[in-house]
């Protein structure tokens, strides 16, 4: 029999105030097992543990209920506690009487009715606990970083310069993400490639750091410290080893009318590319969807011009297994599709284009060679209109567009508003705002002197509809502060488009059973606390993946991001859960239900021999659980038709007692 | 489709024997009754020609027979397998509860079996029951004229909805082959769906409360195969649970259902073996109805080796949530 303490802390005024905290002391008194009950006024503090650790001592606790915040806010503490008490850990229970409790209810009695039926249940469990030992397991001195934009570019320098070696995977065939196509960068407007390059080089040459460019993630099995990940490296058709980079091949080959990725398709580009002259790696790539030899067998002329022998029509899909210690997710952002605005006429005319469009007509390695020249007709446009929140903020149009704040929309249109306003002094530039958000270190200086110094139009108030007519594009819009309808003959219109997780987000959170939110970021463990973990252990989130950012905001998280892989990839060994499943031989079928739902291969099968209550030996496949893989999920234990499979810490019969003291 | 007759299945089961191909052969054997059949393993050719029968009451599946007795037996075991029997032995072999090595299955065409209750309703104290062109040919200690009965109106409710006349396993096949069926098997389910949470509560709460908790149901059941049921495990929290109020009463069958979600072929022992009628075959045909709407039409037992929707997950299965959403206001 368990001699149990119970424990009831009111959190200050937290569970206090909703709970009468001295009643479910009481109640809990008269439950079976409980020798000694008590409240305090904050358990986790020095004095509440100390108080915990005195109880112990002088009642001879074997458990102990504590009846407090979210095990996932303080069970580690508690165990700690038992621990100094000389209690083993897993004799803690915790009853959630705050954010499943007093947080929840308003009313007293309400409040301390159900705090004492939690209680009962946590009793009824720490009656059937058993000490557990955790095992250990050891941890690959490797990193995985996926997606080789700015965030995963800072990431991996960071985790390599601590001496870890880093592997990038990039699904382009160049890393520099949408930073490569910046021109230049708020608030400092200094040019995104000469600070984004030297970092991409820096990758490159980092002998701690491989890059796997135009490849993805194809598989990830494993746990923390020990993943196993398959890479799908896709047919690029040019040997990268062999490739120099020079280029003769993107000159020769005729299929030259591909729209240009990376130019937003504003111009095209060749079957065989390489997308910008900073590529790293500077190699070329073949668009297996355009090329004629690949489709038709007819042409190779890339395979006769390249000097150095890289072509290779033959190549195929390589996929490369390696084990790493630690994920980070990287894997950025895109802009969203305009397709369903189309008050905007995005689809209409070829002068109403995206902010990113705007960044490449703007760049010098851009489609017009940085001058700023309409696409219908490239002239130079003088009446610009800058619209801000398309998609964002949407608070009723969820099927269009995303309810969040984009975040990033108002510095750079300030940005763009007040280059061209340098450049081209004759334009005149108009942006139109549902508010302007600026914080930020110098950012609102940088707005007020878009408006101030450059002479940008701001006015609050939305597009409503804009039409093409002619050469112009009739813009129809509000100004909501001189409550008038305002129409501008404009010759470009800029976009300042929302912005979306990528779309291989999903499919890689589901491979790294990472969680995410309804808008497709992935979540962090803690939004204030452990704001670059993800709620998987060993997984890390980096950049625009977690939630809208800007490059100094990118930059800060991939350190820190960094700093906790660096953090796990320093030790030598992890202390595993000990709770976990294991199989009952004996009641066991063999029937694999469990190996089929256990999503980290855990479960194999034996065929052992039994001995028959008529003295015969008879020979059955059995489960068999491997202690270092299994993460203790409980899948298979709810699959077992036989109840052969349990989970320590939280076996069936624990839950089912919990569950008859919760309805009695 | 020509009936395949008894003599042809006693020839061919006589001749395995013979030749060695098998040691022993699971068949059917007359009861007290001529609808009292019952399984019977035969050792022998003499008792083969003896006891071996085949007629429209050789309802019993075969295949869960051969989890237990492969074990126990020397050599081969000849198997006859109804059409809907075959289902089962597959999934069996999925849950890789028997040596298919042990096992020589003979595939048995089947043009529905008949349920004996249907059939005493029907005709009051039968002595002896004939086939014949026109029907079961009944004579009764009553009269000394028979009655006719047409098969068609005393056929198990399985039978009536059957799934599939085509075999899904066997080493070879007696008879011509049938076509998977497009049954209305569903329309009882669909009946209960439309009705109210109440309504559908107090329907159950009728059809469980006749249950004596015989466990018929689950002995019969080919799914219903663990080495320990939890019903019989009183460390599973489960045993003790069933029978204390009659709410609780009811959560074995639920439990049950729950327990073979998935893996249920849909054979229909559980209703026949009920000595109490209880529609028990509807819980589990509501599961594979979901199943079959939330991640596409599913037939445990189709194959060897299939991964049933339930226990496993690719990126196309539904969320949850979406699950909640299509069962509506009502649920």
């Amino acid at each position: 029999m368990q001699r149990i303490g119970v424990f009831v802390c009111w959190c200050g005024s937290n569970i206090a105030g909703t709970v009468d905290v001295k009643a479910v002391a009481e109640a809990l008194k008269s439950e079976p097992g409980v020798v000694y009950s008590t409240d305090y006024q904050y358990m986790c503090s020095q004095a509440g543990q100390d108080l915990i650790v005195q109880a112990v001592k002088d009642n001879n606790l074997t458990g102990l209920v504590i009846c407090s915040c979210s095990p996932r806010m303080h069970e580690a503490t508690f165990r700690k506690t038992a621990a100094t008490a000389g209690l083993n850990p897993y004799m803690v229970e915790i009853a959630n009487i705050r954010e499943q409790c007093s947080w929840v209810h308003k009313e007293m009695p309400i409040g301390t009715e159900k705090a004492i039926i939690l209680g009962k249940a946590a009793v009824a469990k720490v009656n059937l606990n058993t000490p557990l030992t955790p095992g250990e397991s050891p941890v690959t001195k490797r990193a995985l970083v996926i997606g080789g934009g700015i965030a995963g570019i800072q990431t991996a320098l960071d985790i390599a310069d601590a001496g870890f070696p880093v592997d990038i995977v990039e699904t382009k065939p160049t890393i520099g993400g949408k930073m490569a196509q910046l021109d230049k960068t708020f608030p400092t407007l200094d040019c995104a490639a000469c600070i984004l390059t030297p970092k991409m080089v820096d990758v490159a040459q980092h002998e701690k750091i491989r890059i796997f460019s135009y490849s993805e993630v194809a598989e990830v099995k494993g746990f923390v410290g020990n993943f196993d990940v398959t890479i799908k490296k896709k047919a690029r058709f040019v040997d990268e080893t062999k490739c120099t980079g020079c280029g003769d091949c993107v000159d020769k080959c005729p299929m030259k009318k591909n729209p240009n990725e990376f130019n937003m398709g504003m111009d095209n580009r060749p079957a065989i590319y390489i997308p910008f002259a900073q590529a790293v790696p500077k190699v070329a790539t073949i668009d297996a969807g355009a090329c004629t030899m690949l489709k038709k067998g007819k042409c190779g002329l890339c395979s006769k011009v390249c000097g150095a022998g890289a072509i290779d029509y033959t190549q195929k899909d390589e996929f490369i297994s390696e084990k790493y210690g630690a994920i980070v997710v990287a894997t950025g952002f895109n802009v969203i599709s305009m397709d369903k605005f189309d008050e905007y006429a995005y689809n209409q005319s070829k002068d109403v284009i995206t902010s990113l469009e705007f960044e490449r007509l703007t760049n010098a390695a851009g489609p017009t060679a940085g001058k700023l020249l309409r696409p219908s007709d490239g002239k130079h446009p003088h009446k610009i209109v800058f619209v801000q929140c398309v998609g964002s903020r949407c608070e009723n149009c969820a099927e269009k567009g995303k309810e969040y704040c984009s975040k990033i929309c108002c510095m750079y249109t300030a940005k763009h508003a007040m280059l061209t306003r340098d450049k081209y002094p004759d334009t005149d530039v108009t942006v139109f705002y549902i508010d302007v958000r600026t914080p930020g270190k110098n950012f609102d200086e940088f707005y007020r002197r878009a408006v101030e110094e450059f002479g940008v139009k701001y006015v609050k108030g939305m597009v409503g509809k804009i039409v093409p007519e002619g050469e112009v594009l009739k813009v129809q819009a509000s100004d909501l502060i001189n409550n008038k309808q305002m129409h501008i003959d404009a010759d470009l219109v800029v976009l300042a488009a929302a912005i979306e997780p990528d779309k291989s987000a999903r499919p890689l959170a589901t491979m790294l059973t990472a969680s995410m939110d309804t808008n497709d970021f992935f979540t962090e463990a803690h939004p204030k606390l452990r704001p670059v973990e993800s709620p998987t252990a060993g997984v890390f989130l980096s950049g625009a993946c977690q939630g809208p950012k800007d490059i100094p905001e990118t930059v800060s998280q991939a350190g820190a991001a960094a700093s906790k892989v660096i953090g796990l990839l320093c030790k030598d060994k992890l202390l595993g859960n000990p709770c976990i499943a294991g199989s009952n031989e004996l009641m066991c079928n063999g029937c694999s239900s469990c190996e089929r739902v256990c999503p980290y291969g855990a479960i194999t099968y034996l065929d052992k021999e039994f001995r028959m209550p008529d003295r015969t030996t008879k020979i059955r496949r059995v489960a068999s659980v491997n202690p270092a893989v299994c993460q203790g999920c409980g899948a298979c234990t709810v699959a077992c038709p036989s109840g052969a499979m349990d989970l320590r810490g939280f076996a069936n019969d624990q839950i089912m007692a919990e569950v008859d003291a919760i309805c009695k | 489709m020509q009936k395949i007759t008894r003599e042809q299945l006693l020839d061919r089961a006589v001749a395995l024997l013979s030749d060695g191909t098998v040691n022993s052969v699971l068949g059917w054997q007359k009861g007290e009754f001529d609808y009292d059949v019952t399984p019977h393993i035969f050792k022998s050719a003499d008792e083969l020609k003896e006891g071996f029968v085949w007629n429209d009451f050789c309802y019993a599946n075969f295949s869960k027979y051969l989890v237990l007795k492969t074990d126990r037996i020397e050599g081969k075991l000849l198997v006859f397998l109804k059409p809907c029997d075959t289902y089962s032995f597959n999934q069996l072999l999925t849950e890789h509860r028997f040596d298919r090595e042990k096992v020589y299955a003979i595939g048995v065409g089947c043009e529905g079996m008949v349920d004996v209750n249907k059939l005493k309703a029907a005709v009051d104290g039968i002595s002896s029951i004939e086939a014949t062109e026109e029907g079961l040919k009944v004579t009764t200690i009553y009269d000394d004229e028979p009655t006719v009965v047409a098969i068609e109106n005393v056929l198990l409710e399985r039978c009536v909805n059957c799934k599939s006349k085509k075999h899904v396993a066997y080493d070879e096949l007696m008879g011509e082959e049938g076509e998977i069926i497009d049954s209305a098997r569903f329309d009882e389910v669909a009946a209960l769906e439309a009705m109210t949470a109440d309504e559908r509560f107090a329907f159950w709460q009728n059809e469980l409360s006749k249950c004596i908790r015989c466990n018929a149901c689950r002995d019969a059941c080919p799914a219903c195969t663990c080495e320990n049921c939890v019903f019989n495990n009183p460390n599973s929290g489960v045993e003790t649970k069933a029978p204390v109020t009659s709410f609780e009463e009811q959560m074995f069958h639920i439990i049950r259902a729950y327990h073979v979600a998935g893996r249920c072929t849909d054979c229909g022992e559980c209703s026949r073996v009920c000595p109490q009628n209880i529609p028990l075959h509807l819980l589990n045909r509501k599961f594979i109805k979901d199943i079959n709407e939330c991640y596409g039409d599913y037939q445990a037992g189709e194959e060897v080796g299939m991964r049933a929707p339930l226990v496993d997950y690719t990126l196309e299965d539904l969320e949850p949530g979406e699950v909640l959403n299509r069962r509506g206001e009502d649920a």
